[in-house]
């Protein structure tokens, strides 16, 4: 576990969003008003700018848009190095950043991941993913 | 085919640049704002707009205003990243147009690396940066390969590819001797320059220097009664498309494609008719999805477009001719730094690194994760 990551300053918009990560719940938007899913959370739909958005229980699969391995990095993070930071595609169409977790050779664009909660520093519990199994991707 | 004159720039000035322990962020602005207003044959009275960004004061205009002794009557700051001074250019232009003023001047100043201020990590994540922050993403190199990889899987771009631009960039610092490097390099060189962020390289990286610098623009009618040679300002665009590398809406499709398109509208050029083009390098894969989106090439041709050193000196397509943010200088928010070129290369004023007979230019910045970018085209009689 590290120590100083940045802390999320929970607020009106994100706080269900980080109760749900303690809880093991990845939980993003779904607006009522033109059905799309929205993250990070906000007041207003961006596609519809409807203020009919409510909480839903991400399925917490998705698929590696775009990655990086971290090699120089600063404070907290640097005890890490080499570390795997990604976009990820969450299967509802909204897209977050996020680590990887695992073995290094697995990660790669267009991989099926799933989330995994992990305490990063005390208190402190991030959407982390991992690369699902051949067997189990879909 | 329109070309219309819409204003002017008369002068332009770096500061003392590189490593200046011995400066403050207010002298190195003091020192480009007094050159560029001198070369000009302006006086500080004859500033009625100014134009500042930076992160060194809660308004930037309040204290180098009151520091220089203006007090403008219009007044803009703007801070979209270092495509900032290029959209000032093109507010300056709008105000100048309707009639608001005269004479606007346009600073910049940083003293980042004297002060060591890169690389602090804070100890909060706010409002949207909350979602991002925690998760150790080095900012911005971390979201610029986060584009490189994503751009290298959509179309086979190669890190050799990338580093040409490394390496041609150099080659035109070899002929600025204010260029902070100016040791030639291979593409070797950068492939085996240590890892930064995969894929990019510390050689993919731009400097981290102090400096400051100063444009003037000023209306057609003030431009008859300057020293220099006006520099018109012919088209210029501007956008920005997201502030968290996580919401760009294409990673490899910069706001190039809007504020390019815009500026070479207004200006109604085409591609073919640019002599010398000055683009925001922050990284070496900036300058490949700018040239993209601004339609040198189409999407995914960046690679073979720059390599066989193309935008090396001598080449068909001189680019970054100072030696850029990559070798030249690079104070954080570099764009002011472009302008400068680019109005001395069609002043003529270039010596060894002239582009022959240089009539119009593209300038381009582009600020922030690839969030903003500002489009200026400039052309001489």
């Amino acid at each position: 576990m590290a120590h100083g990551i940045p802390r999320p300053v929970e607020d009106a918009d994100s706080r269900p969003f980080w109760e749900g990560c303690r809880e093991g719940v990845l939980r993003i938007q779904r607006c009522a008003s033109c059905g799309r899913h929205v993250f990070y959370p906000r007041l207003l739909c961006p596609h519809c700018f409807s203020d009919q958005l409510s909480w839903v229980e991400a399925s917490g699969a998705g698929r590696i848009h775009t990655y990086t391995v971290v090699h120089r990095a600063f404070g907290p993070f640097q005890a890490d190095v080499p570390y795997v930071v990604a976009l990820v595609d969450l299967d509802e169409g909204v897209r977050m950043m996020t680590r990887i977790l695992g073995d290094r050779s697995s990660v790669r664009i267009g991989a099926r991941v799933r989330v995994e909660f992990v305490e990063a520093d005390e208190g402190l519990v991030l959407p982390y993913f991992r690369v699902m199994d051949e067997a189990t991707a879909s | 085919m329109r070309r219309d004159r819409l204003a002017a720039i008369v002068g332009v000035a770096e500061s003392e640049l590189g490593e200046t322990p011995h400066r403050t962020v207010l002298q190195l602005q003091a020192q480009a704002a007094k050159a560029a207003l001198a070369e000009a044959g302006l006086e500080k009275g004859d500033v009625d707009a100014l134009f500042c960004a930076g992160n060194w004061a809660w308004s930037t205009n309040l204290m180098l205003a009151e520091y220089l002794g203006i007090t403008p009557r219009y007044t803009d700051t703007t801070n979209i990243g270092g495509s900032s001074f290029e959209a000032h250019v093109g507010h300056a232009v709008a105000g100048i147009q309707a009639g608001l003023f005269d004479v606007a001047l346009i600073c910049y100043g940083s003293t980042q690396r004297s002060q060591r201020l890169r690389g602090h990590v804070p100890p909060d994540a706010p409002l949207t940066e909350q979602f991002e922050r925690p998760f150790g993403l080095p900012t911005p190199v971390g979201a610029y390969a986060l584009a490189a990889m994503r751009h290298m899987h959509e179309y086979g771009t190669t890190s050799e590819q990338l580093a040409e631009i490394a390496v041609a960039t150099r080659k035109w610092a070899t002929l600025n001797d204010k260029a902070f490097m100016r040791e030639p390099i291979t593409i070797e060189d950068v492939l085996n320059s240590r890892l930064i962020c995969e894929p990019l390289h510390l050689l993919d990286c731009c400097l981290v220097t102090d400096g400051g610098g100063a444009v003037v623009v000023v209306s057609e009618r003030v431009a008859q009664r300057c020293r220099t040679r006006p520099v018109w300002v012919l088209g210029h665009g501007e956008t920005h498309t997201h502030h968290t590398i996580a919401n760009m809406p294409d990673l490899t499709t910069t706001g190039a494609a809007v504020s390019g398109r815009r500026a070479m509208e207004m200006a109604g050029v085409r591609h073919d008719e640019i002599d010398v083009v000055e683009i925001y390098d922050s990284f070496t894969i900036t300058v490949l999805l700018t040239l993209e989106a601004l339609g040198f090439c189409k999407p995914g041709e960046g690679g073979p477009f720059v390599s066989g050193q193309r935008t090396a000196p001598g080449g068909p397509f001189p680019m970054n001719t100072n030696g850029g943010g990559l070798s030249y200088c690079h104070p954080g928010m570099y764009g002011i730094f472009l302008l400068i070129e680019a109005v001395r290369q069609l002043r003529g004023e270039c010596g060894s690194r002239q582009v022959p007979d240089a009539r119009l230019a593209l300038v381009h910045g582009t600020g922030g994760v690839l969030s903003s970018t500002a489009t200026v085209i400039l052309g001489r009689d």
